[in-house]
């Protein structure tokens, strides 16, 4: 396994005291595996990826350990974390349009990359840069230009290329393809499916709300709820035969092109996330389930279902049981 | 998804030194601070507003210690054994039981003249405020929301009374002029000072006009001057709050910088012809520090409580400047 | 009946990179919207659709062409005449929580309609009203009024700012990206809820970039690029049968639940076209994924086109009003002139190549 999460923890400081955004969550990926990371706004799934590289100030790891190919990964040691962050663990944030720095040139800030992490050798590194430029269908003057001379798109690309370039073995994906144009999702997506297979990257752990998205370009999809996972399974299992409630709820509530209004009705879910700085006791999606019934105020266990298939739900476990 | 940008508006323009005196660059230090991430600021609710403003030492300390000047400029001319202007036989007297502050070569009392000058020059200080943030708002708001030609004719208008040189504008126009009133200073420090507060109000009214409730302020039929004064101007109550305060501070500091000059009004004694006098016979060489410390001692206490307690301001508005 | 009509409305705005130029964001849009329908513009960003709403809105100005309602033409419009046309024309944005003043209250957005078109009410009356609308958008008074915009969800605010549409006596409503930033599960309320009032007779403007949202809600779509139109007519017609190369892109390019992205080389229509070569040596990159390449030279030849429009600044249009737009043979004239558009079948108008 090259990423194993056990029972992580994370939560945050606000005036109302501590809120638990991530709670007691465990999954795990393979080498080369893109896994999705789903979920609403609120349900922890962005605080989750970004615990992973870096803790903020706001922020304080409550439980839990992450191995990173077999050694563990020292989430809240901020100082341990430096040397790691971009060589074994890397991020491509949201709003990553605009994470480069305006008044550099592109090329600057590779080197200036390349010095903050002590590589001596920068010739080696600078011409592979040059081959994943023209790979990704950029000209070789892009790094002549300043961050807001390239539209949204090239961004987004040399971004990536940045947060890749000196090919670590995790990189989480925040929202990578949110603020695009449809055409340049697909170039970004394609990008990122690419860039795995030439192992520029081992896994990668994509977040989204976009689950069409993912269904193009991850293995598996991990859904969050409020916090907790809610299920994991492998990319066509979680479209085609979702167990949770939730994530059949989502999957029912997605207009695909060729589906209209007067042929089909498509329902949403009624009812908001819980608050996660007061949840309610047992399953999180309880109150708004169409399923629930008695057990469910119990805190459903995310356990192995079926194999490689993990659910959260008592409903999905009891007719597991009775088949 | 971003259409290609409009008209563009100047980014916040960087600290624009109120013009005239050497003393408005220390001001100008925490102007940037005023000018700054503007994302950031909220106007607080009231409760909020209260908890961090009480918490806050630099706010607490330089409200208080302003309040005590102001106190003692109101209750110090009441309590002034002798008017501020009368001569007496008891020249050069160091501090004591009759004079508590001394006197000047003619002998005039200086705590009375302290007390009576300290009015002066909080009046002086209003009046430039007042005037200086009206004309500055107004150009500001008018070219911020129009955008366009006016915007471009203020802009010109606001550059040439930048390049006036105010203190030699003074010295010509109080040629003409022999009686010079308080309310001329005070107007007069108005008129020289309101360029920057206009192109920081221009700045902050571009940015906030193309938010979108603005917008649907327009699609409700609103006419600008209610949408500007409703929904652009509460947003930068924290801000405008802020620029008054300065002016406040700078007009005092200039207008004692003017009198000091003897640029200022001839009727009246105030902080800056104290030390006029002062510096005049001698009074540093000689060592009549009463004469001149007490002054220069409050004018700075004056306008440091003030800058100290802006500071503190600008941390409870702005939460991302409050330590966590 | 009424009618919204666009026509030849084009859009100047100063380009935002180095050379600063003119960049047109529109370029002689026409199309009319009548009651009761739902029309989808369907662009990427630098397409222009925002903009058309805004020219609808009133909230600028087009350089050259009209909008006209009911057959009036807004732009000569008083301040009270802009008055009567909000009453009947509102729109709702992107981003729900930027609509409401944040030091405000949420309902203060009714509070603004109530002091302009509804003085006299009484407060009784009014209430009714709000409650009425509420209803509409099924919302439940008692969840949302008296509350800061900070306490209520992205679906909440934007049924809110559609209930407040409703307050007035709307016939279209332009409704720009109002899906994009709610969640999945909040989605489809507002969707259905769209659907719903255009039963009731509601003309909606459905600005979006998705194109899955675009089919499900409208009975025409446009699709816009680089501020022209390249193809136009019934939803059905259009996502069919595509038969612009672009608006075939768009749907290669649409991430789908249950089908994964063609690995079908795009045509050279659908690349270049510009003559601008875009020289990517794949030679010696190794194993090839060619749709990476293709999709890739299509972004690249898509910011060189973009570029191509971009003209020198002429000085006439330097403050973007409503000036002529100069003669023919000025090169701003050439750059505004949209790629001419022919009817390929009843309701399907597609655009010649450009």
């Amino acid at each position: 396994m090259s990423v194993s999460v056990e029972n992580l923890s994370v939560a945050y400081r606000s005036r109302r005291g501590d809120v638990t955004a991530v709670d007691s969550v465990s999954f795990a990926l393979a080498d080369g595996e893109i896994m999705g990371l789903a979920g609403e706004s609120g349900s922890g799934k962005s605080t989750l990826g970004n615990s992973l590289i870096y803790l903020d100030q706001r922020m304080r790891q409550t439980g839990g350990k992450v191995t990173l190919d077999g050694r563990e990964l020292p989430v809240s040691d901020g100082r341990a974390m430096r040397p790691l962050r971009m060589t074994a663990v890397s991020l491509v944030p949201q709003y990553a349009m605009s994470a480069l720095t305006p008044t550099r040139k592109i090329g600057r800030l590779v080197t200036d990359l390349l010095k903050s992490h002590g590589i001596r050798d920068r010739d080696e590194v600078l011409a592979e840069m040059s081959r994943r430029i023209a790979l990704i269908g950029l000209k070789e003057d892009v790094l002549g230009k300043y961050s807001f001379e390239l539209s949204g798109g090239m961004r987004q690309r040399v971004t990536i290329l940045l947060s890749t370039l000196l090919n670590p073995s995790l990189l989480i994906a925040d929202e990578i393809t949110s603020a695009l144009d449809v055409s340049t999702q697909r170039a970004v997506g394609e990008m990122l499916l690419e860039f795995r297979d030439r192992k520029f990257v081992k896994s990668v752990i994509a977040i989204t709300h976009d689950l069409s998205v993912l269904a193009q370009v991850a293995d598996s999809i991990t859904v969050m709820y409020a916090g907790r996972l809610a299920e994991k399974a492998s990319t066509d299992t979680i479209v085609n035969e979702p167990l949770h409630p939730y994530t059949q709820a989502l999957i029912a509530s997605f207009p695909e092109v060729g589906v209209r209004h007067d042929q089909t009705t498509l329902t949403g879910i009624p009812g908001r996330p819980p608050s996660l700085a007061d949840p309610p006791a047992g399953c999180r999606f309880r109150d708004r389930c169409p399923f629930a019934f008695a057990k469910c105020t119990q805190t459903p266990p995310f356990e192995e279902i079926r194999p490689g298939h993990h659910v959260a739900c008592w409903k999905a476990t009891k007719e597991e049981q009775a088949r | 998804m971003s259409e290609p940008v409009s008209e563009s508006p100047q980014a916040a323009d960087g600290p624009q030194a109120v013009p005239g005196a050497v003393t408005a660059t220390a001001l100008a230090v925490s102007v940037p601070a005023a000018l700054g991430t503007d994302g950031a600021r909220v106007s607080p609710k009231g409760s909020d507003f209260i908890h961090y403003g009480l918490q806050n030492k630099k706010l607490l300390f330089g409200l208080g210690l302003e309040l005590l000047i102001v106190l003692f400029a109101i209750i110090g001319p009441m309590i002034a054994k002798y008017p501020p202007r009368a001569y007496s036989p008891y020249t050069l007297q160091h501090p004591g039981s009759r004079f508590w502050l001394g006197t000047t070569d003619t002998g005039q009392d200086v705590f009375s003249q302290l007390a009576n000058g300290l009015r002066e020059s909080y009046l002086v200080g209003a009046l430039g405020a007042a005037c200086a943030s009206a004309v500055g708002m107004v150009l500001g708001f008018a070219a911020g929301w129009r955008g366009g030609i006016l915007d471009e004719m203020l802009q010109l208008i606001t550059n040439i009374v930048v390049m006036i040189p105010s203190l030699v504008l003074l010295v010509v126009i109080g040629s003409y002029i022999s009686n010079k009133t308080v309310l001329f200073e005070g107007v007069f420090i108005g008129l020289t000072t309101w360029p920057w507060v206009a192109r920081a109000v221009r700045a902050q009214t571009f940015s906030l006009r193309s938010r979108e409730f603005v917008d649907l302020a327009r699609l409700s039929g609103k006419r600008p001057v209610s949408i500007i004064m409703r929904d652009i101007a509460p947003n930068m109550a924290s801000y405008l709050f802020l620029v008054i305060i300065l002016l406040f501070g700078s007009s005092m500091l200039l207008a004692a910088s003017y009198d000091f000059l003897g640029l200022g009004p001839t009727s009246v004694v105030s902080l800056g012809s104290m030390m006029q006098t002062a510096s005049q016979e001698a009074a540093l060489n000689y060592g009549w520090w009463w004469w001149f410390v007490p002054p220069g001692a409050v004018l700075t206490a004056m306008v440091a409580a003030l800058l100290v307690a802006n500071v503190g301001l600008d941390e409870v508005f702005n939460p991302k400047l409050r330590d966590q | 009946m009424s009618t919204l009509k666009v026509d030849e409305v084009s859009k100047l705005y100063r380009s935002a990179s180095r050379n600063g130029g003119l960049t047109p964001a529109l370029r002689k849009v026409s199309f009319e919207l009548s009651q009761g329908e739902v029309i989808s513009l369907i662009g990427e960003s630098g397409s222009g659709k925002t903009t058309i709403g805004k020219l609808i809105l009133r909230l600028v100005e087009p350089a050259s062409g009209s909008v006209t309602f009911d057959g009036k033409d807004i732009a000569g419009y008083s301040q009270r005449g802009l008055r009567e046309y909000y009453r009947q024309v509102q729109g709702v944005f992107q981003d729900p929580f930027s609509s409401y003043n944040p030091i405000y209250r949420a309902d203060r957005v009714y509070e603004l309609i109530r002091e302009v078109y509804y003085k006299g009410v009484s407060d009784k009356d009014w209430n009714e009203k709000i409650e009425a609308a509420l209803d509409a958008v099924s919302l439940n008074p008692g969840d949302v009024l008296g509350k800061y915009p900070h306490q209520l969800s992205g679906g909440q605010q934007q049924r809110l700012l559609i209930a407040r549409a409703l307050l007035l006596d709307v016939k279209v409503l332009v409704a720009d990206e109002i899906i994009s930033m709610l969640d999945a599960s909040t989605r489809v309320d507002v969707l259905n809820l769209l659907v719903k009032l255009k039963r009731q007779g509601l003309a909606i403007l459905f600005i979006t970039h998705d194109l899955s949202l675009g089919n499900y809600v409208s009975d025409r779509t446009i699709i816009l690029r680089h501020g022209a139109i390249v193809e136009m007519g019934s939803t059905e017609k259009v996502f069919g049968n595509p038969r612009h190369d672009y608006t075939r892109m768009l749907l290669s390019a649409v991430p789908e639940l249950h089908k994964k992205w063609r690995h079908t080389p795009l045509g050279p229509a659908a690349v270049a076209g510009t003559g601008s070569a875009v020289i990517v040596d794949t030679a010696e990159n190794g194993p090839d994924r060619s749709a990476v390449s293709d999709l890739a030279q299509a972004s690249m030849a898509e910011e060189a086109d973009h570029a191509r429009h971009v003209v020198k600044r002429d000085l006439r249009t330097v403050f973007g009003g409503r000036r002529p737009v100069g003669s023919a043979s000025s090169a701003l004239a050439v750059a505004l002139e949209p790629p001419a558009l022919t009817e390929f079948e009843p309701g399907h108008l597609v655009a010649q190549p450009e």
